[in-house]
């Protein structure tokens, strides 16, 4: 590989510091070259040194647009009226939202109506009238054998001052419309990650769309939410499970992937149907990775829980959505603090139950 | 009854077309040829045999021979590419879905290389693992998995987690998996090759002690062939996806077909594997009791021998005539030769291997040079002389340093 020097020339006239100096510089850049081309910055670098033995008229052209650029381009910066597709094709987003609006009314009420009455409503009611030492009771005992006695005093402690900091109530409104998601999610996310386990056929027409879908702003969930559900718990719901829904899906097939391709043959071998060896074999090995999945999810949904405070689903975002709104940084702070606990609680459990799954699997014979 | 399993023409080619690889001239092409044309593995070429029901049928090959891939097309676990596998009669290849998990269910157990237990179950529902997916009541399988426990010698490990076990112990687990649906073809993937040499010696014996009760029909593959020569009733050896030979261990090592098989051989401890069969020739003179000395005489006489075997009208060994004794008897017209017979100082049965051999007559002074081979009830079936055993012990000082041969 040729390697690049800098141009040195040495007069004779020079003192001999500088040559000393020269000639380590020398030596260090090409040291410093030699080094580059053994690691994955030599693809970094590659094209750099095609760029410098272009031919010179290109760089020439290239200098002079930029240049040029200090000035107007005038009429030829703009791209022309009729290759300009973006109006249309958020005019016909839209329609096709309308024509949604219009058409799936009933189904999307009921939806909404099935949801809010038989599921979030009963259950958000049930949290709230839980009594703050009875929850702390609880998730003492829970973070006690799933974590440990330390966990289990700073749970207690925390659960205790979000009773303190009057935060109790919206606390249980979020954790109803997070577990309302994430049972969702997990519904969804479970059986579409099996299916891309199974298939790579839909493996690759998923993938793209979870790429999509953890790629796009939170925030841009939410309008096409407003406009089929309307403005309430359960529309936040929906977005939340939008959010969330990804990394179960990708955990699920990655767990369901990384089974050990001999225990599912001898699976095979012994008769097993698809589902016994997905129900037998396959998921029980994947559960270490469903569950930092679900773990995920959980504090995804959390997150965004925060966001759909916007579109009127209650809780503890909407304190904070306040706070910003009044200028009122107080109880913005105690909002942000009581969504910090409870991420603080449900990360550590989830994690103790994902690692408690651990020891029965490490165990593949080799 | 006809064989238990009889595999014909089994073609298996890797690719994304197969079947236009086989209806074309590359059929008949080499493996590599095909390989560098087209991107194609010609993985089993015309593989043809039959398993006895009971029998032990030892696939022997180098990886890459495709021992593997045989015996994964024989449950399908691999699709095979063309040709037949009969079971009881039945081709497999034509067997719908729900048919071929039947078959796997009941008819087939198999043992892995890789042992291929769940690490989540206990020894206990490992082994109930094949009763379980054919819906067996929970108190019946674990009932049976318990006894297989025992069996196998885990009596103690039922609750223990397969990560636990060492990896002799886990492939007892595998054994006690395949034959808790009772099978009755079991398919075991080179089942000790993972395992260090003195396990995998004494899991050999295992399964043999085992196979002489259970008597079931085994398939097992493996690339070691001292371990073929010790499981094997017949032996098939496997080149580039081809069975080069086929034939009981003693036809391997004596008769290798082509020069493939000769390297194997070269290097095996023969006296090891061979028996007394091998180097004995028939019996020199025969007499029946019932003939005088005077036709033992002209008998010895006639064959240059200094001795005859006596034996009974089936044939059984009674003793032997010195050619000395029956002239003198003979000389004084004696008719009887019943008082003449003398025991042979050694009896060597003919299915003693070439080593018991040397061990039975290192301490032999040689007074009577030619000892008679009998079947174990008793029949005269040939002679072994002082000179072949002598031969035997040369060839089996000259291969002393050799270790157990393990081509891989």
């Amino acid at each position: 590989m040729t390697q690049l020097r800098p141009p040195v020339t040495v007069g004779p006239e020079q003192g001999p510091a500088l040559t000393r100096f020269l000639r380590v510089a020398r030596k260090s850049w090409s040291a410093a070259v030699n080094a580059v081309d053994n690691t994955p910055l030599k693809y970094v670098v590659a094209p750099l040194r095609a760029a410098a033995a272009m031919p010179r008229w290109v760089w020439l052209v290239a200098i002079a647009l930029t240049l040029g650029s200090v000035w107007s381009f005038g009429a030829i910066a703009n791209i022309p009226q009729g290759m300009l597709v973006g109006p249309t094709v958020s005019r016909a987003v839209d329609r096709g939202v309308d024509w949604m609006v219009v058409n799936w009314d009933v189904a999307l009420r009921s939806l909404n109506f099935a949801l809010l009455q038989h599921f979030l409503l009963p259950l958000e009611r049930w949290l709230v009238g839980l009594p703050w030492w009875l929850v702390a009771g609880v998730v003492a005992l829970v973070a006690y054998r799933v974590t440990g006695p330390i966990m289990a005093f700073l749970a207690t402690g925390m659960i205790v001052a979000l009773a303190a900091l009057g935060l109790f109530d919206l606390a249980m409104t979020t954790l109803a419309i997070v577990i309302t998601s994430t049972v969702l999610a997990v519904a969804l996310g479970v059986p579409t990650g099996i299916a891309m386990a199974k298939s790579n056929l839909v493996d690759q027409a998923v993938r793209p769309v979870l790429d999509l879908m953890q790629t796009m702003p939170s925030f841009v969930y939410l309008i096409p939410v407003i406009m089929l559900f309307g403005i309430g718990k359960v529309p936040g719901v929906i977005a939340v499970v939008f959010y969330a829904v990804p990394p179960i899906i990708r955990l699920t097939n990655l767990g369901i992937r990384q089974v050990d391709a001999g225990v599912v043959e001898a699976g095979r071998a012994f008769g097993a149907t698809g589902t016994q060896l997905l129900l037998k074999v396959q998921l029980p090995l994947a559960l270490p990775a469903v569950m930092a999945g679900l773990n995920q999810t959980i504090m995804m949904a959390l997150a965004m829980v925060v966001v759909t405070s916007m579109i009127g689903a209650p809780g503890l975002g909407v304190e904070v959505l306040n706070g910003i709104a009044r200028l009122e940084v107080g109880r913005g702070l105690l909002g942000g603090i009581g969504i910090v606990i409870m991420a603080i609680i449900l990360d550590r459990i989830t994690q103790g139950f994902a690692k408690q799954r651990q020891p029965a699997r490490t165990t593949v014979a080799r | 009854m006809g064989p238990k399993l009889v595999v014909r023409n089994l073609w298996k080619v890797f690719g994304p077309h197969p079947q236009q690889v086989l209806h074309s001239e590359w059929r008949h092409k080499s493996r590599n040829e095909v390989l560098q044309a087209t991107g194609h593995v010609i993985a089993l070429r015309d593989t043809s045999f039959e398993v006895a029901d009971g029998q032990t049928f030892v696939v022997m090959g180098l990886s890459g021979s495709g021992k593997s891939t045989l015996v994964r097309c024989l449950l399908r676990l691999i699709e095979p590419s063309e040709g037949q596998v009969l079971i009881n009669g039945q081709d497999i290849l034509g067997f719908h879905h729900h048919q071929l998990i039947q078959f796997r269910r009941k008819m087939a157990g198999m043992v892995f290389q890789r042992f291929g237990l769940l690490p989540h179950r206990t020894v206990l529902d490992n082994v109930a693992f094949g009763l379980e997916v054919q819906g067996v009541d929970k108190k019946v399988r674990l009932k049976r998995a318990q006894e297989l426990v025992e069996v196998v010698g885990l009596q103690g490990w039922e609750h223990s987690y397969p990560s636990t076990l060492s990896g002799g112990m886990q492939q007892r687990v595998g054994l006690a998996r395949a034959l808790a649906p009772d099978p009755e073809v079991l398919f075991m993937d080179e089942p000790f090759s993972a395992l260090d040499p003195l396990i995998r010696r004494e899991m050999q014996d295992e399964l043999l002690r085992l196979q002489e009760r259970l008597r079931k029909t085994i398939i097992f593959i493996t690339h070691d062939l001292q371990e073929a020569l010790k499981m094997g009733e017949r032996i098939a050896i496997m080149r580039d996806g081809a069975i080069v030979q086929q034939g009981t261990p003693e036809e391997i090592l004596t008769a290798p077909s082509d020069e493939y098989v000769g390297e194997f051989t070269k290097d095996v401890r023969k006296a090891a594997v061979l028996t007394v069969r091998s180097v004995m020739r028939p019996p020199g003179v025969l007499v029946s009791a019932w003939q005088g000395p005077r036709a033992a005489v002209h008998a010895m006489h006639q064959a240059e021998e200094e001795l005859a075997f006596v034996v009974d009208k089936h044939e059984r060994l009674l003793g032997i005539v010195t050619f000395k004794a029956a002239s003198e008897a003979a000389m004084k017209g004696s008719a009887c030769l019943q008082e003449l017979i003398t025991k042979s100082p050694l009896v060597v049965p003919a299915d003693a291997l070439l080593e018991s051999l040397l061990t039975m007559t290192v301490d032999y002074d040689w007074s009577i040079e030619v000892l008679p081979v009998v079947e174990a009830d008793g029949r005269l079936v040939g002679e072994v002389r002082r000179a072949s055993v002598r031969d035997v012990a040369l060839a089996a000082k000259a291969q002393q340093p050799a270790a157990p041969v393990s081509p891989q």
